[in-house]
């Protein structure tokens, strides 16, 4: 996809990024310094940190934006930036493919060993003779230091309408595109609309999910592998698809203010791809965390 | 093709002052900024590496104690990894890959500026550690639970110094990959793209896909401390040898990211003194594209003594003795570069040479840990000590040490004096095998890694290779000498080809090289 240009463009010089890292670095900092022990300066590190770094992505992004409505990027600028999202993108999955490859190791190995299955049984046998393997993993071979959980997660019920708001999502943010690509603009708003509002539903309940969890079923974290894996994969999409909800926003936003143009509209689409990552990524969930 | 329509505006400033290397989007002041950061992690690291040697050159303990010695093995490691290799890396590509494809710049010129300076703040956080109560960090580079999560407070700072290096390299990666796809001077086909920019496509790949691994891995870690999961411990069902599969799933591919640029290099070095095109290029890529793609289902070489069933010890073992393949066509290819080639040596072609040779050997000790059951004595010996650092400090350190000298004058205008580069390289390869030769015989006779004392029967070897250390240390100081004496414009004019036998757009442009490569699409030949 090599575009060719008779004269090239590159961009003036930024502060932006030093910020960021400067942010970053408080952030980090900081919550290396709290969990070493020393709130005070720790949280004051990280919430400094934090606020950086917002101001740093209202900054950044607000320059480009503004060359952008300016009419300073041409074609090749256009497809460096898609490029550069649509590998951003892999990175991600091979982050979660990290806690996926997290569990799929300790459910296909690690727990049936220590049930004492397979050649690497002797945990098993001069450890935790009476642990039994099962999934969802609730009996802890020593319990001792765990919270125990009383019951697992079930597919049907929340999950399960999750997951139906996330396809939905993914289809209306596709009618707003659709929308957009007609010149549309009131189809665009209002797909984008439903969109982040399915979004922010979509969160409201997983919030709800954990409230359950901690409160009713005692699942916590700290409730031994099916707790944190549990916790970890869902947390981090959780996680994930805040972020991608307020790209939407900021999308909604400029849509809302006449930013775009059926042809020229790269925010809408790295905003929409992302969402359509955190898409697949929560179905690859339901499936290997809930269902199976 | 697409032709654009829009206005054109072209940002033609040229800062100056401290703010030009803070804010700069410019694809070679990074790339200096990137490669000055790599010297001098090369040094701090080096120090500590002195240090080891140090408590080394004798049997009993001297001058350290136990938990210092492993402070300094697990930082040396980190600090040269992370810091000086992987960023001397990114700096050449920085540096090279706009010019040799006919840029203007990087694609991403500000998220270019944002890996550099995530660096700085990331060492801090890592070496910061050092003076904190505990100390830093002594579980081992591989950090390795539950070991690793008995570090004291310099634990968290680990992790998210890990973290910032890791967002920095995959932000580097996303960059070189959209350049070399989207910024190519038109007609510079992928047929054409100089190896150096095919390896560094190839490295971009495993740095995207094996970097957020790593960061996952060592999530894993920080809330196994600190919130209470149980991934690695087997307590609550999880599984402390899980860590070592995520780990090297990340880590097999990370030995090649720091060894596929270096090929690249010296795919451009042998054929510019040979005089001769590269033999067999499209060989080349494949080669090193299969390379990447095996280093993917490899990783459990590391774990072979771990305990694995033994399909698993089977597999990972036919994968691994595999890889010599690709590995074998490429040095088979340089070689018959040089067959009938009319060949000089200059320093930079001394050190390509001496790189194919010595990583040949690391690349059969390689080999020789890549049987299982061969490796069950191997395993945590020097000899193991000894296969990494052929291949990575006579491979990736002296590549970029070669990249260095052929560069130089095109990024100076100067030439480097010729005397001092030679003797440079033959102090450095003289003691750098007689560093580290010897710990194959310390490894096949059982001595172990990361342990401060040893046993008596292996105290000359030790002694040799530390005299070894400190020569090899004291020889950079001659490469500190040459490459700060042509930057500051000392030397000879050096001419836009520099050598009689350099080929690519590169070589074209002045030397030094104006502020921006290409303002126009060049015409490629
Ligand atoms: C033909 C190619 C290669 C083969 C077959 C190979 C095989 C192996 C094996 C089996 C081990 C584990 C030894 C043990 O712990 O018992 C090992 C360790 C290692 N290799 Fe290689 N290797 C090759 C090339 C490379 C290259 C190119 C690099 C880096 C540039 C590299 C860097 C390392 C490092 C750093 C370790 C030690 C990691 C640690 O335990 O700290 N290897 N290699
Ligand atoms: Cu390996």
């Amino acid at each position: 996809m090599n575009t060719s240009v008779s004269h090239y463009y590159v961009p003036a010089s930024s502060h932006w990024p030093l910020v960021g890292s400067l942010g970053l670095f408080a952030l980090t900092g900081g919550s290396a310094l709290a969990l070493s022990g020393h709130l005070g300066l720790g949280s004051f590190g990280m919430g400094i940190g934090f606020v950086v770094f917002v101001i740093m992505l209202c900054g950044w992004f607000g320059a480009v934006i503004g060359e952008s409505q300016g009419g300073r990027y041409n074609d090749q600028v256009d497809v460096s930036f898609r490029w550069g999202m649509a590998w951003f993108i892999l990175s991600e999955v091979m982050f979660f493919a990290a806690f996926f490859g997290a569990l799929f190791y300790v459910r296909q190995f690690a727990v049936p060993w220590l049930g004492g299955s397979g050649d690497k049984a002797l945990a098993h046998e001069f450890l935790w003779p009476s642990f039994v393997a099962t999934w969802p993993l609730l009996q802890l071979p020593d319990a001792g230091q765990f919270t125990v959980a009383k019951q697992a997660m079930a597919a049907a019920g929340l999950p399960a309408v999750n997951t139906l708001i996330l396809l939905s999502s993914g289809a209306t943010v596709t009618w707003a595109h659709w929308g957009l690509k007609a010149g549309n603009r009131r189809q665009l708003v209002r797909g984008l609309w439903l969109t982040v509002g399915l979004g922010a539903l979509f969160l409201g309940l997983q919030a709800h999910e954990y409230w359950d969890a901690y409160t009713l079923m005692n699942l916590r974290l700290t409730s031994g592998i099916y707790g944190s894996t549990f916790f970890m994969l869902t947390g981090f999409h959780g996680a994930h698809v805040l972020i991608g909800a307020i790209m939407l926003s900021v999308v909604l936003a400029r849509s809302r203010r006449g930013h775009f143009t059926p042809t020229h509209h790269f925010a809408f689409e790295a905003a929409s791809w992302y969402w359509h990552f955190v898409d697949v990524v929560w179905l690859g969930l339901f499936v290997t965390v809930y269902l199976l | 093709m697409t032709e654009i329509a829009l206005p054109q505006h072209h940002e033609h400033e040229h800062p100056s002052g401290i703010t030009r290397w803070l804010f700069t989007t410019n694809h070679k002041d990074i790339g200096t900024l990137y490669l000055l950061f790599a010297v001098s992690m090369l040094f701090i690291g080096g120090s500590f590496a002195m240090v080891v040697r140090l408590e080394l050159f004798q049997p009993g303990l001297q001058f350290v104690s136990p938990h210092f010695f492993n402070q300094m093995t697990t930082m040396h490691a980190l600090v040269m990894i992370f810091g000086a290799v992987m960023p001397a890396f990114v700096g050449l590509a920085n540096w090279m890959i706009p010019m040799m494809i006919g840029a203007p710049d990087m694609a991403l010129p500000r998220l270019n500026n944002w890996s550099f300076w995530l660096l700085p703040f990331a060492f801090t956080l890592l070496l910061s550690t050092l003076f904190m109560p505990g100390g830093a960090p002594s579980g081992g580079w591989t950090m390795y639970p539950p070991l690793v999560l008995q570090t004291g407070m310099a634990f968290p700072f680990l992790i998210f110094a890990v973290h910032l290096m890791g967002i920095s390299s995959v932000m580097g990666a996303i960059n070189v990959i959209t350049t070399v796809f989207n910024m190519r001077a038109p007609g510079m086909t992928y047929h054409k793209l100089p190896l150096f920019v095919w390896t560094w496509v190839v490295t971009a790949f495993l740095l995207i896909a094996a970097m957020p691994v790593l960061a996952g891995a060592v999530t894993m870690l920080l809330t196994d401390k600190y919130f209470g999961t149980s991934f690695f411990n087997a307590a609550g069902g999880g599984d402390p040898v899980m860590f070592q599969h995520v780990f090297w799933f990340f880590g097999h591919p990370e030995v090649y990211i720091m060894i596929l640029p270096a090929f690249g290099i010296v795919s451009q070095i042998v054929p510019t003194f040979a005089r001769k095109p590269l033999f067999g290029y499209t060989s080349m890529i494949y080669a090193v594209a299969s390379i990447a793609f095996l280093s993917f289902i490899v990783w459990a070489h590391h774990m072979f003594t771990v305990g694995m069933p033994l399909a698993g010890e089977l597999f990972f073992m036919y994968s691994t003795v595999l890889i010599a393949v690709p590995t074998g066509v490429k040095v088979f290819n340089w070689v018959a570069t040089m067959w009938r080639g009319s060949m000089s040596f200059e320093t930079p072609m001394l050190w390509a040479l001496c790189f194919i040779i010595l990583f040949s050997i690391g690349g059969f000790s390689g080999l020789m840990l890549g049987l299982a059951p061969a490796d069950f004595q191997y395993q945590d010996t020097y000899f193991v000590v000894a296969h990494f650092h052929y291949v990575l400090v006579t491979g990736a350190v002296f590549a970029i040490i070669a990249g260095v000298y052929f560069w130089l004058p095109k990024w100076t205008g100067r030439m480097y004096d010729e005397r001092l580069g030679k003797l440079h390289f033959w102090l450095s390869t003289i003691s750098v095998n007689l560093l580290f030769f010897p710990q194959h015989f310390l490894g096949l006779a059982g001595m172990p890694r990361r342990i401060p004392d040893y046993a008596v029967q292996y105290a000359e070897w030790n002694m040799l290779s530390s005299i070894g250390a400190f020569l090899f240390g004291a020889s950079q100081l001659i490469f500190v000498y040459v490459v700060v004496r042509a930057m500051s414009g000392h030397g000879e004019k050096a001419t836009d080809q520099v050598w009689e036998g350099a080929r690519g757009l590169e070589w074209t442009l002045s030397s030094p090289p104006p502020y921006h490569s290409f303002n126009e699409p060049p015409k490629v030949p």
